[in-house]
């Protein structure tokens, strides 16, 4: 049926692994989708293309659908975050010079304690730092932003793409970065530097890669947007399953996906990293989470975190940008979609982001889920009902 | 008479940027700069204050020039992008041929139109040349592979060349494969087995 085709574009990073699986092991054809999967070389190139309709989904970060919709960077375009595909799964490493003076001050790494690492990292900072993100509206971005706003540091913010991010450290254009696995592994392995943290020291569960479509395509093509959302929450269910991790990790390392050595695929899998090159590892439980703690449902309070950072850093009026975020996280649709097919369900669509310390039993309506932790470092609360 | 537009051409390939300089100097646009090193772009770019950047759709330092867009500063800077719901069919061409483009807000669809249409012209050219030259290159890769398959046969079973080609094509054939799959099989476990 040449309907049920879909073109999906994806960028070569651990995150791709539920859209990787679903086509791989079936669960898209099992909803009668033939997936495609297309390899971008950059951001801009996946979003151009979803754009003009050559691609009908794409894996995108978090907050590109509502810098898109919101017509920043020179693109405007309604594009929705139909669920998210991951949470977490970030890394932030240092150069050599720089984790060198943090360890002469006395700062062991531990990749969790992101309040004294950002003490360390203030004091041995000797001038302007370059931060290298992989796209100016990333996750990544807003989580160095985040990490750095209460400190003294002078800092610039610079896109460099991912598989670059390790001879960018070595050869100095950036004195820093914030990557998606398995690409800040391959700068340990290449000792272009060190690794200081996890994206999840810094917000214990931040929405990071979200299957993205456009409005009116999904609004042409409901059914196909639901049988990909179905296939794709099968996919992550699956790989929550530790005992599949060893053949998702192969099959990710193929030279078609991430053609990566698969040992440095599976340290992101297994929350297994290696901060320095032949150190001991160091395990991150929750280093990135695929399906746990309804990681799938497109919270609006999430996008509206993100529309919140937006709205400041582009000087844009506070209450529409919260309007046009909350929209592009189609919580309505995934009720829908899920709901028929009798997944267990958050009660509401917006909850406090960052008030859980631990995993805490939530209103459901299956009244089985469980939210896992999901603090900020500095232990705000995000809580829209106060502002 | 306007004044002439400055353009950058970011491409690390010094014969492929030849050729587009040389395309738009004959169009008319005098003012084209070539950057190859692509580590120091944005700086680079930030010296230069180009009209418009052109880059590969696949080279991966495009998402470096997306942060362009919102350098804040007095100068206008690259922020339109190609994908320009105005003119969809102009997009869909350059993506075909391969280019991306970033203009400074404000210029207008008529000054950019002509040079855009060079671009793809010379884009679309080198691109079907690179793909040409590519699947030559995996035929000629893949006709290697069948000769060691079929060297194999012969060799293990005493066939001829022609029958061992014809075992290939059937297997393939029944197995619902393609050749060149069933001969790499061959080829690969026949490795594990010496």
């Amino acid at each position: 049926m040449s309907g049920r085709r879909l073109h999906c574009g994806f960028v070569p990073l651990v995150d791709s692994a539920p859209l990787v699986i679903a086509h791989e092991l079936g669960f898209a054809a099992k909803e009668g989708l033939e997936l495609e999967l297309l390899k971008q070389p950059s951001w801009s190139a996946l979003r151009d293309l979803l754009v003009l309709g050559h691609l009908q989904a794409a894996h995108m970060l978090s907050p590109m659908p509502i810098a898109m919709t919101l017509g920043l960077g020179g693109v405007r375009a309604q594009v929705d975050a139909l669920m998210v595909l991951s949470v977490n799964g970030n890394v932030i490493a240092a150069s050599n010079d720089i984790v060198g003076r943090m360890r002469a001050r006395g700062w062991t790494p531990d990749l969790t304690d992101a309040q004294s690492a950002a003490d360390a990292f203030e004091a041995a900072a000797d001038g302007p730092i370059r931060f290298g993100v992989p796209f100016p509206f990333s996750m990544h971005r807003e989580l160095v932003e985040y990490w750095l706003k209460d400190r003294d540091i002078p800092y610039e913010i610079s896109s460099v793409p991912p598989p670059m991010m390790s001879e960018a450290l070595s050869t100095g254009e950036v004195d820093a970065f914030c990557v998606g696995e398995p690409w800040g592994s391959r700068a340990v392995d290449a000792e272009a530097g060190e690794l200081i943290l996890t994206g999840r020291s810094i917000w214990a569960f931040s929405p990071e890669k979200v299957l993205a479509a456009r409005r009116d395509w999904i609004s042409e093509n409901t059914d196909q947007a639901g049988a990909l959302m179905r296939a794709v929450y099968a996919a992550g269910r699956w790989l929550s399953d530790p005992s599949n991790r060893e053949i998702a990790t192969d099959i990710l390392a193929r030279r078609e996906y991430l053609a990566m050595p698969a040992d440095v695929v599976d340290r992101a899998m297994k929350g297994h990293l290696l901060a320095q090159a032949r150190s001991l590892g160091i395990e991150v439980p929750g280093f990135v989470h695929f399906h746990a703690g309804a990681a799938n449902f497109p919270w609006r309070s999430q996008a509206q975190w993100i529309g919140a950072s937006l709205a400041r850093r582009h000087g844009l009026a506070h209450d529409s940008v919260m309007e046009t975020a909350r929209d592009v996280f189609r919580s309505d649709l995934y009720r829908e979609v899920m709901g028929d097919a009798g997944i267990d369900l958050p009660g509401a669509s917006e909850k406090q982001e960052g008030a859980l310390a631990h995993p805490t039993a939530v209103a459901s309506t299956r009244g089985g889920l469980i939210l896992q932790p999901d603090r900020f470092f500095d232990a705000a609360v995000f809580d829209l009902s106060l502002s | 008479m306007p004044a002439p537009l400055k353009i950058v051409v970011v491409e690390p390939d010094q014969a492929r940027a030849q050729v587009i300089t040389e395309a738009l100097h004959e169009s008319g646009w005098a003012d084209v700069t070539v950057i190859a090193d692509d580590s120091s772009l944005t700086r680079t770019l930030d010296d230069i204050d180009p009209d418009v950047v052109l880059i590969d759709l696949r080279n991966p330092r495009r998402d470096s020039l997306e942060a362009l867009s919102e350098t804040s500063g007095a100068r206008q800077r690259p922020v339109a992008m190609f994908v320009d719901q105005s003119d969809p069919e102009l997009s869909s061409a350059a993506v075909q041929a391969g280019v991306s483009a970033y203009v400074v807000g404000g210029l207008s669809g008529e000054r950019i139109r002509p040079i855009l249409e060079t671009a793809i012209a010379r884009f679309g050219i080198m691109s079907q040349m690179q793909s040409e030259l590519d699947a030559a290159k995996q035929a000629l890769a893949e006709r290697k592979t069948i000769d060691r398959a079929k060297g194999l046969l012969i060799h293990a079973k005493g066939l001829t060349e022609e029958e061992a080609y014809q075992l290939l094509r059937k297997t393939a054939m029944d197995q619902g494969k393609r050749m060149i799959d069933v001969a790499q099989a061959l080829v690969t476990a026949s490795e594990l087995l010496r």
